[in-house]
């Protein structure tokens, strides 16, 4: 269910910055922010990706869901332990702390209920790690404003017929989401356009303009 | 699978063969041919879940691969209702291929060149294993209907006997479809820290009133056949062969799925042009069932029949649990590969589903892949390349972890 596909099978989406590693720089941010050793969820895992960097940069027991049955048998056949299954309806079926951190990589937009699996997350992990693409970047407001239709990127490549897409937010509307169920903020980082991370004294406003993606570490208010 | 011959079948072949040669031949559920034997005396006699000890009890089982110095390389592999210990050699009976050969061998995902496979006959069936076609060192008869109602717990007990005979205390995996996929899910349950990953395949934790409704029309297909004489045809030097073809007929188009049948024989005549106006097997699709019937019967004993349709239909693992299925795996340490067929209407994809929950509330470390195909519930023993890389990928995975080299 991973709405960004990993550049190397999707032409589309080429432009996603890739780290020396040849990991994706959105999802080396994400591996950054989970302790060694932890055990991780990576709801929509896609083919596997960071899954593989989790446990090979972190050394996580990590464990996928994903919506379609190619990726899940592609990662089944790198044993991964990954099952079908979709954010919207199967995260009620896991119990509660049962993970330490639960990952949501560029699906948010995706889910039906984007609040629901919040909550979900940080009831079934003590953490969540939630990264998006920022509907409020300066390219994507310019285009509906001056271009008068719906915005494409090199993230965001879709019509608007045919997107997986159908909650997308901003970095603002996204923290304000968090404010009102109640989670803390523990970390937040916004890429810009050439994924290098924003600098971090930037008030959000800025990060709203010239964010082009964000990744937030959350945990829950105790 | 067998394709459908050029020549007719007719019904009446079926019990075409002398009674006196079935009578003298010597029963392979007695002495198995191209098996390997354990023998349990009164002293370990196997206790069933119908409250009685079975002894003595033979189990014959097939190996292959070697089994390293650490005992940690060895794969179970549990057969279907009509499978047996011969799984990747020829068949001693029919002559034909292991029955999970693609899967089972050098090289292949389950590679006996990495892995030490053992393949036990299940108790109750009749290749070797005691079951209703064994004779009783009581009576010095065959069992028949005297023999004792066993469960697929039975059989895993039974299992677990023969892995202390071999001095295996650990399995690397445990590997099954259908009734197999039963016996892995009952290891799973029963042995948790003697598996350490599990592969159940196209099977379910119970089996819903529509497989009991299919299980008992064969039997009573059985039961009609008056050969079949209170189980007592060994006996009597009958064989309820007409029963058992058309138990078979019925249950083999249940291991398919429609868009199969259409694909292979869609409406298809068999040799003829037109119809004959008779019941003959004018088309494609009857032939071909009456000759699974047909082959069958050569191969299997019809009160083992009874006996383990009978051990699929008293499955449900969440009773044993009260009713609660994740409490069967709770903390596990085990790993597990769920596999399910889309076109499997037997045990369809939400059979597994419940499975991935349970485990899943169990926090177990579970993998579940559908894999598309119109092959239907037998998929699971057909040339499915996605079955074979994930079962492959799986393993190694597993492997790494339980640190098997990658040729031992």
């Amino acid at each position: 269910m991973n709405r960004l596909a990993p550049a190397d099978t999707d032409p589309t989406v080429a432009g996603i910055e890739r780290a020396p590693s040849g990991a994706r720089v959105d999802l080396v941010l994400v591996a950054e922010m989970v302790e060694r050793g932890a055990k991780v969820l990576d709801v929509g895992c896609g083919d596997g990706e960071l899954l593989r960097l989790l446990s090979e940069s972190r050394g996580v027991d990590g464990r996928g869901i994903e919506l379609s049955r190619e990726g899940v048998n592609e990662c089944v056949a790198k044993g991964l332990a990954v099952i079908q299954g979709d954010a919207d309806t199967d995260l009620a079926d896991y119990p509660n702390d049962a993970f330490d951190y639960v990952i949501l990589s560029q699906t948010l937009q995706a889910t039906r209920r984007p609040r629901v699996v919040l909550e979900h997350m940080l009831r079934i992990g003590s953490h969540a790690i939630v990264s998006f693409p920022n509907f409020g970047h300066w390219q994507v407001r310019l285009q509906l404003l001056f271009a008068g239709h719906m915005p494409r990127t090199v993230i965001l490549p879709f019509s608007w017929y045919d997107t997986p897409n159908i909650h997308h937010c901003t970095i603002k509307d996204f923290r304000k989401l968090c404010t009102e169920i109640g989670v803390k903020m523990e970390k937040a980082v916004a890429l810009n356009a050439w994924g290098s991370p924003l600098r971090l004294n930037a008030p959000w406003w800025f990060w709203n303009l010239f964010g082009e993606q964000a990744v937030f570490l959350l945990s829950r208010r105790s | 699978m067998v394709r459908p011959g050029t020549r007719k079948f007719h019904m009446g072949e079926v019990s075409r063969t002398s009674e006196q040669e079935v009578a003298d031949a010597p029963r392979e559920a007695d002495q198995p041919h191209e098996s390997l034997i354990a023998r349990f005396g009164a002293d370990e006699p196997l206790k069933l879940d119908a409250g009685v000890d079975l002894a003595p009890l033979q189990i014959a089982y097939k190996t292959y691969g070697t089994l390293n110095a650490a005992r940690s390389n060895a794969v179970l592999i549990c057969h279907a209702l009509t499978g047996d210990q011969h799984v990747a050699s020829i068949h001693p009976v029919t002559k034909k291929p292991g029955w999970w050969e693609t899967m089972i061998g050098p090289g292949k995902p389950i590679d006996t060149e990495r892995y030490y496979v053992v393949c036990p006959n299940v108790v109750g069936a009749c290749m070797g294993t005691t079951g209703p076609s064994s004779t009783d060192p009581k009576t010095g008869k065959p069992w028949g209907l005297s023999f004792p109602v066993i469960t697929i717990r039975d059989m895993v007990r039974a299992q677990a006997m023969l892995l202390d005979h071999l001095g295996i205390e650990s399995l690397f995996a445990v590997a099954g479809g259908s009734m197999g996929g039963m016996q892995v899910l009952q290891w799973a349950a029963s042995y948790p820290h003697r598996v350490f990953c599990a592969l159940p395949i196209a099977c379910a934790t119970r089996h819903s009133a529509q497989n009991i409704a299919f299980h008992e029309v064969g039997r009573q297909a059985i039961l009609a056949d008056p050969e079949w004489r209170g189980g007592r045809y060994l006996l009597e030097n009958t064989n309820p062969r007409r029963g058992l073809a058309v138990a078979r007929m019925g249950a083999h188009i249940t291991y398919l799925s429609d868009a199969a049948l259409h694909r292979k024989f869609g409406r298809k005549f068999q040799d003829r042009a037109n119809p004959t106006f008779s019941f003959d097997a004018d088309f494609e699709v009857e032939s071909y069932l009456r000759h699974q019937g047909i082959s069958f019967v050569e191969r299997f004993d019809a009160n083992s029949y009874l006996y383990l349709t009978r051990a699929m239909d008293y499955f449900d693992l969440a009773a044993d649990y009260d009713g609660v299925l994740a409490n069967a795996f709770k903390d596990t340490p085990t790993r597990f590969c769920v596999v399910s067929f889309t076109s499997d209407w037997l045990f369809p994809t939400s059979e597994s589903r419940a499975i991935v929950h349970a485990l899943n509330a169990s926090s177990a470390r579970v993998s579940f892949a559908e894999i598309d195909t119109d092959k239907g519930h037998d998929a699971f023993l057909l040339d499915e390349p996605e079955l074979f890389a994930i079962v492959r990928g799986f393993l190694d995975g597993a492997g790494k972890a339980r640190g098997l080299s990658p040729k031992s």
